[in-house]
């Protein structure tokens, strides 16, 4: 199981008495590409930044890849992230003053500590399957259109070779041509190394990718207070 | 990665980067100036007199006498007579004295009467005789010998005759207009109150006053003078007396026996005691300038504080997606403090490195118009502990902003 949530319930400190996320058991298996949908205030994003470690749950059992991240402290699952999981966001991916190598770089030195030399090549391999041209590499990202910005993200979060990428509303930025051809590519990258994909939108229509949908207010109860 | 992201983030916010930097580069400037400035006026004071053991007039103030003799400040509320003087010179611990007679003056500059002692033994600095540039010293009664800044504010060359007047005023309205003096010799700059002071024989200075004994010029003085036989003009009074004694240790021996003088009250003290006094009294004025450089100083770093707390509210993004890709909040917090560091730091520079060009470039003009040489190494020890702290002051300045940004760093969303 790359992903294994029990009787998790959570509550943001602030409004303790609003459950944003209520799931009895909800769980996804190795190199699964899911897709989560639900309208906004659904607790998609609440989930997500659970299985990030972004968020600890004080309820319940919280299993990524074998590590109950409920259990772990806030810098172990900040490692956690930087080693096991890729993410993409609907936007403001990269840091915008820095080159695209720079970017991807910087989530590489959060990994496992490798050097910038022995990265280079996965970064140069990385940015020429997803199409960006040689002459954009070394320009801020910001100068990038959205398109090659998300296509960018895309090399950012999966340089640490991640088991788990999860990608929060990544279309939603994007035109009609430039939305299929990051999910053609997205998809291809995740088959090609096994990747667990858990991708959440409210955009029915990229569902048609995934061999597996669920809606968020089967996974949980509550969240429907918006 | 560390220091990349930190320089990239801050040419990326170049405008206000640049204007903080900028802010803080005037406040070391000011500090460091400050700072500099402190150490070669104290160094350009003690080095006004050095060599001399004992400074003799008559009985006063130390600090009035140290004023009269040495910085030709203020007047000599007492003469010492010419016998007390000529016992004390040939005292056996005396190696050599030379007399000082002032209270003439030429256009605002006070004229000293001495002896060729003065060429031979007085020093400045660290032990560096007086320098005559072009002429020699004086050797005929009518001769005089002008300090630097004399010879080139008032234009006068070997040759010239000048006319001292009666007394140390500006304008002075009695003046020995009978007796001109020529000028022989010109000195060397010292950068010290030598520059400003015209230098005659004491024969000179007796030679100009006959006929004065009213205090005015007398009807018939010149024919007086002319009648009498100058060479043998021996002065009644001097003012002051500077010496050399041949031993050191015999220093507090000799004032003791001068202070208790048999024939008349005088007094002696020694030349670097008085200085210390002296400048211990502008210690005030030298707080108050440290003060305000440590004022301009501390709103460079409330500025870059602020700065950088405005930034981190824009800046919020970044941090999600730095928390998201790993960064742990301690990351930030350095993060935040390494900017900081990084505008102080070339801050620190750029303010060093403009001093030290006014330094270079106005240390010609200085050594040219009043005659003082400003070194330019502006680090001394103890601009090193004041760069030190201001180094440490940005990291607790920018505590507040890191903070912010860890704080931020936890929140999600």
């Amino acid at each position: 199981m790359t992903i294994d949530l029990r009787n998790v319930r959570f509550a943001y400190p602030e409004a303790p008495e609003r459950t944003i996320l209520d799931i009895p058991r909800w769980s996804i298996s190795a190199g699964e590409h899911v897709f989560v949908h639900g309208s906004s205030g659904s607790g998609k994003s609440t989930l997500l930044n659970l299985l990030s470690g972004m968020l600890r749950s004080p309820v319940g059992e919280v299993s990524v890849l074998g590590q109950r991240l409920d259990q772990l402290g806030d810098r172990q699952r900040d490692q956690f992230r930087a080693n096991h999981v890729g993410y993409v966001f609907q936007q403001f991916n990269l840091i915008p003053y820095l080159h695209a190598v720079d970017n991807i770089q910087l989530a590489s030195y959060f990994s496992k500590g490798k050097s910038a030399g022995s990265v280079a090549d996965e970064i140069a391999a990385l940015l020429s399957r997803l199409n960006i041209s040689e002459e954009e590499w070394l320009k801020p990202t910001s100068t990038l259109s959205i398109g090659q910005q998300q296509r960018v993200a895309i090399a950012r979060a999966l340089i640490n070779k991640p088991e788990l990428l999860i990608a929060d509303e990544p279309t939603s930025s994007l035109d009609q041509e430039n939305r299929d051809n990051f999910m053609a590519v997205l998809m291809s990258l995740a088959d090609a190394d096994n990747t667990t994909l858990v991708c959440v939108s409210h955009d029915m229509s990229l569902s048609q990718h995934f061999n597996r949908i669920d809606a968020m207010d089967e996974i949980s109860a509550g969240g429907t207070a918006d | 990665m560390f220091l990349r992201l930190a320089t990239k983030s801050l040419i990326n916010r170049r405008g206000s980067v640049l204007l903080t930097l900028l802010a803080m580069a005037v406040g070391i400037f000011v500090l460091l100036g400050v700072e500099h400035t402190r150490n070669q006026a104290r160094e350009s004071f003690a080095n006004t007199v050095s060599g001399i053991d004992l400074i003799v007039g008559a009985r006063t103030g130390s600090l009035n006498l140290l004023l009269y003799s040495v910085f030709r400040v203020g007047a000599a509320t007492n003469e010492i007579e010419w016998e007390s003087f000529n016992a004390i010179a040939s005292s056996p611990n005396v190696a050599w004295a030379i007399p000082i007679a002032l209270g003439e003056s030429h256009k605002g500059y006070r004229v000293m009467g001495t002896t060729q002692a003065y060429f031979d033994h007085f020093s400045y600095g660290s032990q560096r005789k007086l320098v005559i540039a072009e002429g020699q010293p004086f050797t005929d009664v009518y001769d005089v010998v002008l300090g630097s800044e004399v010879a080139r504010k008032l234009g006068y060359s070997l040759g010239d005759e000048l006319i001292v007047a009666h007394g140390i005023a500006e304008v002075s309205y009695a003046l020995h207009d009978d007796s001109p003096f020529t000028v022989v010799g010109i000195l060397a700059p010292t950068g010290t109150p030598v520059d400003q002071t015209l230098h005659v024989s004491l024969k000179g200075i007796e030679a100009i006053h006959i006929g004065w004994e009213q205090g005015v010029k007398l009807q018939g003085s010149t024919e007086l003078r002319e009648s009498s036989d100058l060479s043998v003009l021996e002065p009644d009074h001097i003012t002051a007396a500077m010496l050399g004694l041949k031993s050191r240790a015999a220093t507090f021996k000799m004032q003791r026996l001068i202070n208790e003088f048999a024939d008349e009250p005088l007094l002696a003290i020694l030349p670097g005691v008085a200085l210390t006094e002296l400048w211990q009294m502008m210690g005030v004025l030298e707080n108050v300038l440290r003060l305000i450089s440590l004022l301009v100083l501390g709103s460079a770093v409330l500025g870059l504080a602020a700065m950088l707390l405005a930034s981190i509210r824009e800046r919020d993004q970044e941090i999600q997606l730095l928390r998201v890709i790993g960064a742990p909040p301690l990351f930030l917090f350095l993060l935040i403090e390494l900017e900081a560091l990084l505008i102080t730091a070339f801050g620190v520079a750029l303010g060093a490195l403009v001093l030290f060009l006014c330094v270079v470039l106005v240390d010609d003009w200085l050594m040219v118009s009043f005659g003082l040489h400003v070194s330019p190494l502006i680090f001394s020890g103890d601009s090193v502990y004041l760069i030190a702290a201001v180094l440490l002051a940005t990291l607790v300045a920018a505590a507040t902003p890191s903070f912010n940004a860890y704080r931020r760093a936890r929140l999600v969303d």
